[in-house]
């Protein structure tokens, strides 16, 4: 297929030249004409075929026709003046149906039949209908071409009359927020509906999406990401709605489907040319037949399709290279998209999803965030080349960093600085960034949060500072946003040398923030969601680690509740599935049983179960409970349904969460008790069960000092005695046996209960995640714990109603959601595959 | 093209930032993951270390964390990333018109390792 084609093109008078037929009159087929017209205007009698009415024009430039901003005569690329100048035949409004390749003619629509001596097809794609009922409603449209843009326009004008109208877009790719944008300026309220949990997630990572959906929210559109629509409602026959498959309805005038685009190769599958995603050619764009040549997004060169414009007219140049016997090569194209949605400057180029190089090489991302600016930039370096850069609100280095990606250019010298960009990066390049940070000026400022310059940063660390959290401490430098706490310890280093004191460690490796700052930072800022914590407080990576994110969705569970949304994407196996895992990949399951008590009913039930699901063991644990072994995740919500049928519900034994209350059988039936600590246990586990902790939380009560249920190495233990109830903190039998603190003790059962509340509610707003209250006690002093509970008399009342709050939404057993069917998909399989028919069995 | 890769249905079968499993009769169980990019992954559900179900980890960037020792292993390239050692077998695996599919061969006998099999296929 490589080896030019000997052309006949001698003579070259009208009617003795080539004949060339183009299918498709859209911007690659009239390029590539316009290509050949440039090097060789005598070698073709040109015939162009085009299924849509009308003259060339520029497809990309519909949007802003449907914006209102231009009119269909600006976008127009050849007029009809062009095909006449050119002795170009243009069929427009005649869809082409058929190639005879054996006659070498095509046959269209009308009739018309056309024979060639070269065909080129340039059919581009077709847009994605996803296959829901109801799509083909009247006033769902794609968008595509003019009448799409038409038919948008006169919805937008309908629902003038009656406040608006409103629109729905399916696909929040770039094609349909710029629908969303046009249709949102035309007066309609908007709602984008996205599969993907990132909009634009092709050309975007999670958090410039996140960014770009929180302006368009801002700007009054309803985004909705992780959106699956499920139907269009409609009607009498024209749409009125969708549903999503959580069953969310969404009111509609109009439906517009801009899920994506598919090549257009129906045509040329038909002719039986050599067809993947797209039609396949050669580097000089021709198909598996010599005569027959194809360009634009209809092909597949390589392996990729592509779907911008640059990498078309650079095929277009191939296509033109060849057919007048120069053939140069299209070699496939780094690509970029530099666009504004609503304003909002966007760019991303190459490839910025991590993959490794062709010998492995690993990628590295470099990552700047400035939330004062609204400003995210990501640059993607491997193996000492740039290869791909996200830039969100200032795109102005675009097209450096893409020309660095092009030219393959050794951006080793220049690391350190490639992030903030040409000025940046040309002008102190080669300085070692520490001798940068020298050369500042005393006036320099290095915290733009707080103004504090170079000099005052120097002064402090000369009177004493001498850590970066004393500088926080004292002039306040890095202690808002964090961005220059790299330069805070570029001073501090440069100053005291390897004297620098290095603090207790942050969060985890994405942050330069520590536990305690980003609790604080959360209340202080408002910040609701884990993207907007990440990019706030300048996170180094896109979307955390298995560190960060668990804390950042314990922090949210805790600071917001009832408002804050659990995201089981950031919970540890066991808190999502509701079970343990064990080392073979089986879960136990530990039902609830209220302060140890159980009756044949629950006991019954658990047998059931264990004979049921072939559970190879059941233990009783040193919580007093029953875990049964060995259960698989695709049985677990069976086994709940058995164990809730009994009366049971979540024993919570694998949460960082109230595990267990302990109890002892009390003064009911014991000689010794003083008091009913078996009746109190149960009062405490059902005020307390459900609650997510920063770790795991034991609670004991014992009914004499004699202390059976060893209350005295529990979280929180009660140890009755005659004249009440003594209270105990911040015991722990684990690795390290830590014995309790007293706290304190009280008369009645109803103070016993409000205090264990209140001493919760503090250690859940104050310990940091992963956190047990032995080290969080042995950290903070006992001496802070009681003056925080009891210096102001109010105080364990408000931290009692605060934890009373938050219960209220979180008492609510999550295996009978489980059992009733809900998130299915965490249980069962996709699919079993059995080899010897190799089918899948669903 | 079609009969060389199995059908193992539609992408929203599994949610953004989650994982499903395809037990295999006879041979090893696969781990098909979506991450929070939108891109898919396919490789056998055991971490080298001790075989944990890395469908069950934290899946953050394109990386999983074993859900039994917090071993982080690329989903990329099978292999286990920072001071630890070892490689999970992948799957090459393709997305077209909203599908998922696993390539056939390497379903029965993971074993392939073959890196940028996924651009090729495509």
């Amino acid at each position: 297929m490589n080896a030019p084609v000997n052309f006949e093109a001698n003579g070259r008078s009208p009617g003795q030249r080539q004949r060339l037929v183009v299918i498709g009159n859209g911007m690659a087929g009239c390029r590539a004409v316009e290509e050949i017209l440039a090097r060789d205007g005598d070698r073709f009698d040109v015939t162009i075929f085009g299924a849509e009415p009308r003259v060339n024009y520029n497809r990309i430039m519909l949007s802003p026709v449907l914006a209102g901003e231009k009119s269909f005569d600006e976008i127009v690329i050849n007029g009809q003046d062009w095909y006449d100048d050119n002795a170009i035949t243009l069929v427009s409004g005649d869809r082409v149906d058929h190639i005879n390749r054996e006659a070498k003619t095509v046959v269209a629509a009308s009739g018309r039949i056309e024979p060639y001596d070269k065909l080129l097809i340039a059919t581009g794609s077709d847009p994605f209908i996803i296959p829901v009922p109801g799509k083909d409603l009247e006033g769902v449209v794609t968008f595509r071409d003019l009448d799409d843009v038409d038919k948008m326009l006169a919805a937008a004008e309908a629902g003038k009359a009656n406040g608006g109208g409103d629109a729905v877009v399916i696909g929040g790719g770039l094609l349909g927020l710029e629908a969303a944008h046009g249709l949102s300026l035309r007066g309609m309220k908007v709602t984008v509906v996205h599969l993907m949990p990132t909009l634009m997630e092709r050309q975007l990572d999670e958090a410039a999406g996140w960014l770009l959906k929180t302006e368009l929210e801002r700007r009054g559109q309803t985004i909705l990401t992780g959106a699956n629509t499920k139907q269009i409602l409609g009607a009498d026959g024209k749409v009125a709605g969708i549903e999503l498959a959580d069953g969310t309805k969404v009111k509609a005038d109009i439906v517009v489907m801009a899920a994506g685009i598919r090549p257009a190769t129906g045509l040329a599958a038909a002719a039986g040319l050599d067809v993947e995603r797209g039609i396949l050619v050669d580097d000089h764009m021709v198909t598996s037949d010599p005569d027959i040549l194809a360009v634009g997004e209809c092909v597949q060169h390589r392996g990729l399709c592509y779907g911008l414009v640059a990498p078309l007219w650079d095929m277009c140049r191939s296509l033109a290279d060849y057919v007048t016997e120069t053939p140069s090569g299209f070699e496939g194209t780094v690509t970029s998209t530099k666009l504004k949605v609503s304003g909002i400057d966007l760019f991303s180029a190459g490839d910025f999803s991590g993959a490794p190089g062709p010998n492995g090489e690993l990628c590295e991302d470099i990552v700047m965030r400035d939330a004062a600016r609204g400003q995210y930039k990501r640059v993607v370096v491997r193996d000492g080349k740039l290869v791909g850069a996200v830039l969100y609100g200032d795109t102005a280095d675009g097209n450096w960093y893409f020309d660095l990606m092009r030219s393959e250019a050794d951006i080793s010298d220049i690391r350190e600085a490639l992030i903030f960009g040409q000025a940046f990066a040309s002008g102190g390049a080669r300085l070692d960034p520490s001798a940068a940070v020298a050369a500042l000026s005393d006036d320099a400022e290095i915290c733009g949060c707080n103004g504090v310059s170079k000099g005052k940063v120097l002064s402090c660390i000369e009177g004493g500072a001498h850590s970066v959290d004393a500088v926080r401490a004292t002039c306040k430098a890095s202690a808002s946003c964090g961005q220059c706490t790299g330069l805070v310890e570029t001073l501090l280093t440069l100053s005291l040398g390897s004297e620098v004191e290095s603090g207790p460690k942050t969060m985890c490796k994405c942050t330069s923030f520590r536990h305690a700052e980003v609790r604080e930072l959360i209340l202080e800022k408002g910040l609701r969601e884990i993207p907007q914590i990440m990019q706030e407080l300048h996170w180094t990576t896109p979307d955390g680690c298995s560190s960060c994110r668990p804390a950042l969705n314990y922090y949210l569970l805790c600071a917001w509740p009832g408002e804050y949304e659990d995201d089981q994407k950031s919970r540890f196996v066991n808190e999502r599935m509701h079970a343990n895992i064990q080392k073979d990949g089986t879960y136990s399951v530990v039902p609830r049983m209220w302060g140890g008590l159980t009756n044949p009913r629950e006991l019954r039930a658990i047998a059931d179960v264990v004979e049921k699901f072939n559970a190879p063991m059941v233990k009783v644990t040193g919580g007093q409970r029953l875990d049964i072994f060995g259960i698989k995740k695709e049985d677990l919500p069976a086994v709940w349904a058995d164990l809730n049928a009994a009366g049971m519900v979540s024993g919570h034994a694998y949460g960082k969460s109230l595990r267990t209350v302990k109890t002892c059988v009390g003064s009911d039936w014991c000689r010794f008790g003083t008091q009913d600590s078996t009746g109190l246990g149960v009062k405490i586990e059902q005020m307390t069960w459900g609650s997510w902790m920063p770790h795991k939380f034991k609670i004991a009560v014992s009914g004499c000092p004699r202390n059976c249920a060893e209350a005295t190495i529990k979280d929180f233990g009660v140890v009755c005695v005659d004249s009440g109830y003594e209270l105990h903190v911040g015991g722990n039998g684990g690795i390290k046996v830590r014995a309790t603190d007293l706290l304190c003790k009280v008369a009645t059962e109803e103070e016993a209960l409000e205090h264990c509340a209140a001493f919760i509610q503090l250690y859940r707003e104050q310990a940091w995640y992963l956190e047990r209250t032995a080290p969080w006690i042995e950290r903070v002093g006992l001496d802070t714990v009681k003056a925080a509970l009891f210096d102001d008399p109010e105080t364990i009342g408000r931290l009692a109603a605060r934890f009373r709050y938050a219960q209220q939404f979180m008492q609510d057993d999550p295996w009978a959601k489980r059992a009733a069917g809900e998130r299915a998909d965490l249980h069962n399989h996709i699919a079993t595959v059995r080899p010897l028919e190799l089918e899948v069995v669903q | 093209m079609i009969g060389n890769w199995l059908d193992i249905g539609p992408v929203t079968q599994i949610e953004p930032g989650t994982a499903r499993t395809l037990p295999v009769v006879g041979g090893e169980e696969i781990a098909v993951f979506h991450t929070m990019r939108g891109e898919f992954f396919a490789m056998v559900n055991a971490c080298p270390h001790k075989q944990g179900p890395l469908s069950q980890g934290i899946i953050h960037g394109d990386v999983v964390a074993c859900p039994l020792h917090n071993w982080n292993i690329s989903l990329r390239s099978g292999k286990a990333l920072g001071g630890d050692e070892g490689c999970v077998p992948t799957i090459p695996l393709r997305v077209d018109a909203g599908r998922i599919y696993l390539k056939r061969s390497a379903v029965v006998a993971p074993r392939a390792q073959d890196a940028d099999a996924n651009a090729k296929a495509a």
